[in-house]
């Protein structure tokens, strides 16, 4: 697999991160190594290997049904850049 | 009874075009706090005020899955004749919205923990089983708020992390009446089930609706859209009917139709592109780090099989058999859990076939004259059988009755007390009645004659009689045979 500069763009604006036009270049060339390096592991034939979605042999831990926790807005709201007494604000999103 | 055919197709010029449909449903589940927080569910608390840390995305918080939620899902799954999935896993949905704090939802997206199902449709032209292809847990978004602001969005979280389950079908449904019928099945089952309250005004209960049409014939699925969000019945029908026609005029103009997401605009009855989701589709699924595969017992899946109630089908069948009612009739009666054990209450005291058609006739129209449902009947099911069953032993006429009905909607009164202090009881005393008509007929020597010489539609002059002097109690079918023979004689 190898990105091209389109690509890594879309990524960028995907992950809403914003990435400098002149830095493009460098970043395509720094992440196609790190997925040439990483591409090794294709060697491997794992036709018959269940991906693994977790290193500990543990099954999920679960909680009762039970209302433990809320009625903290004022806490909740606090670190918000705009608020109001009981909204987050945000810029007007139009559909 | 002849079954009518199926007939929804979209007519264009260049041929007779069918509409492919699926759903992917969106149901709340129903639970006391959040799939992965401690916070309440309740609909319609103040803004924010059901938000904890989890929900509202603080860094280094951790998700505990509710397991009443997993419960919840697995009965649904199994109300759908659906295979559970003792192995199934979290991902991350990757997108960005002011009401997603996450950045992600959390949702199952390869290992689901329900897998293939079908649901029965009862329709005019036949049964029809709808296939499920799948049903996940995943968690909802907040709600976002526009126009209490010229220039901002409000938003707000208390629904952000309730639990909810995805359902979505087999590209099996044909028509808008088809659409309807599922839903309303669907939510009858969870509403049987207690896993879902089905209530589609305050959001419970959603769909994003895909269609594409093909020519009649065509084995191969056109390309269909997808339009977000709908919430109503009416709404979905109206949608696909506009979305089809725009894709049939498309093809018939030999355009293609992009495959994209749509919005229906129930001001101006159409749908249209959402350009803003052109991204969306790209969500980087991959499996939560936060969360290990959800693995479940056999034995658990085995208990809740065993613990699940008596389902709307099998509930038809027994009706049917049990009281004899008719499909139409025993259709109506399971539709609601509630409509049905008031039902079963009724029949057994009473007559089943009478309490059939008084429940579906006379109380049916008055609670949807006031508003009301069957839970909160202004006439219990106790007194209801009662006088279903004064009807049925004759000790008060169905015209009586529909006045003794009417004084126990507005007092909640029994209707024996209703019928003693009224006297409203039928006259069914041969007797008396024989006594009654002989009185009237001594008065009306000449109308005798003319009815023995042949003017015959007297006979109903000398019952009218009859039920003014008896103030309408008269049993009219004993005062009709009394009459005959005393005429005779």
């Amino acid at each position: 697999m190898s990105l091209d500069k389109e690509k890594i763009k879309h990524v960028a604006k995907l992950a809403r991160i914003s990435v400098d036009e002149a830095k493009v270049d460098s970043l395509t060339k720094d992440l196609n190594s790190i997925f040439k390096f990483i591409e090794q592991l294709n060697e491997l034939n794992t036709d018959k290997v269940e991906p693994l979605t977790s290193i500990l042999n543990q099954s999920l831990r679960s909680r009762k049904d039970e209302i433990s926790d809320g009625k903290i807005r004022e806490k909740i709201l606090k670190n918000s850049p705009k608020k109001n007494e009981e909204f987050f604000v945000v810029p007007k999103v139009v559909e | 009874m002849s079954k009518e055919k199926f007939d929804y197709f979209v007519e264009g010029d260049k041929g007779k075009y069918e509409v492919v449909i699926g759903l992917e449903v969106h149901a709340q589940v129903l639970s006391n706090s959040k799939l992965f927080s401690g916070s309440s569910t309740k609909f319609g608390a103040d803004p924010n005020k059901q938000v904890s840390l989890i929900d509202s995305a603080f860094p280094g918080m951790l998700p505990v899955i509710n397991e009443e939620c997993v419960k919840q899902a697995v009965r649904t799954g199994l109300g759908l004749n659906a295979k559970i999935n003792n192995f199934s896993v979290f991902d991350r949905k990757n997108y960005f919205y002011a009401d997603l704090p996450q950045g992600y939802q959390i949702s199952q997206y390869k290992k689901p923990i329900v897998g293939e199902g079908k649901v029965l449709l009862d329709m005019p032209y036949g049964s029809k089983e709808i296939g499920i292809e799948r049903l996940h847990l995943e968690q909802d978004a907040g709600k976002s708020i526009h126009d209490m602001d010229p220039s901002n969005t409000y938003v707000d979280l208390n629904r952000s992390g309730i639990a909810l389950m995805e359902i979505v079908s087999k590209p099996d449904l044909r028509s808008p009446d088809e659409v309807n019928a599922y839903i309303k099945k669907l939510r009858t089952i969870m509403r049987y089930l207690g896993t879902c309250d089905g209530n589609m005004q305050e959001g419970s209960l959603r769909a994003d609706v895909n269609v594409s049409v093909r020519k009649v014939g065509d084995k191969k699925f056109g390309t269909r859209c997808e339009i977000k969000n709908v919430n109503s019945i009416k709404f979905m029908q109206m949608a696909i009917e506009y979305e089809a026609n725009r894709q049939v005029e498309l093809l018939e103009e030999g355009k293609e139709i992009d495959q994209e997401t749509r919005l229906f605009d129930t001001k101006k009855n159409e749908t249209r592109s959402m350009r803003s989701k052109e991204d969306a589709h790209d969500y980087r699924y991959f499996p939560d780090p936060d969360l290990l595969p959800l693995k479940l017992e056999q034995k658990l899946i085995d208990d809740l099989k065993k613990s699940l109630p008596e389902l709307p089908d099998n509930k038809k069948e027994r009706f049917t058999q049990e009281y004899e009612l008719n499909s139409y009739e025993a259709n109506v009666l399971v539709s609601e859990k509630e409509i049905s054990d008031y039902y079963e209450e009724v029949a057994k005291l009473s007559d089943k076939k009478l309490a059939a058609t008084w429940m579906m006739g006379d109380l049916f129209a008055m609670l949807n004259d006031k508003g009301l449902n069957i839970s909160n009947s202004p006439i219990s099911a106790k007194n209801f059988a009662e006088l279903v069953q004064s009807i049925k032993s004759g000790e008060i006429s169905g015209r009586i009755a529909k006045e003794v009905f009417e004084i126990m909607v507005e007092s909640g009164d029994n209707p024996k007390k209703i019928i003693e202090s009224k006297g409203m009881k039928q006259q069914s005393d041969p007797k008396e009645l024989e006594k009654m008509i002989n009185e009237i007929l001594s008065k009306n020597k000449d109308k005798i004659d003319q009815y023995k010489a042949g003017k015959e539609k007297l006979f109903g002059f000398f019952v009218g009689q009859v039920m003014k002097l008896s103030g309408g109690k008269a049993n009219p079918q004993l005062t009709n045979e009394i009459l005959k023979k005393l005429l005779k004689g």
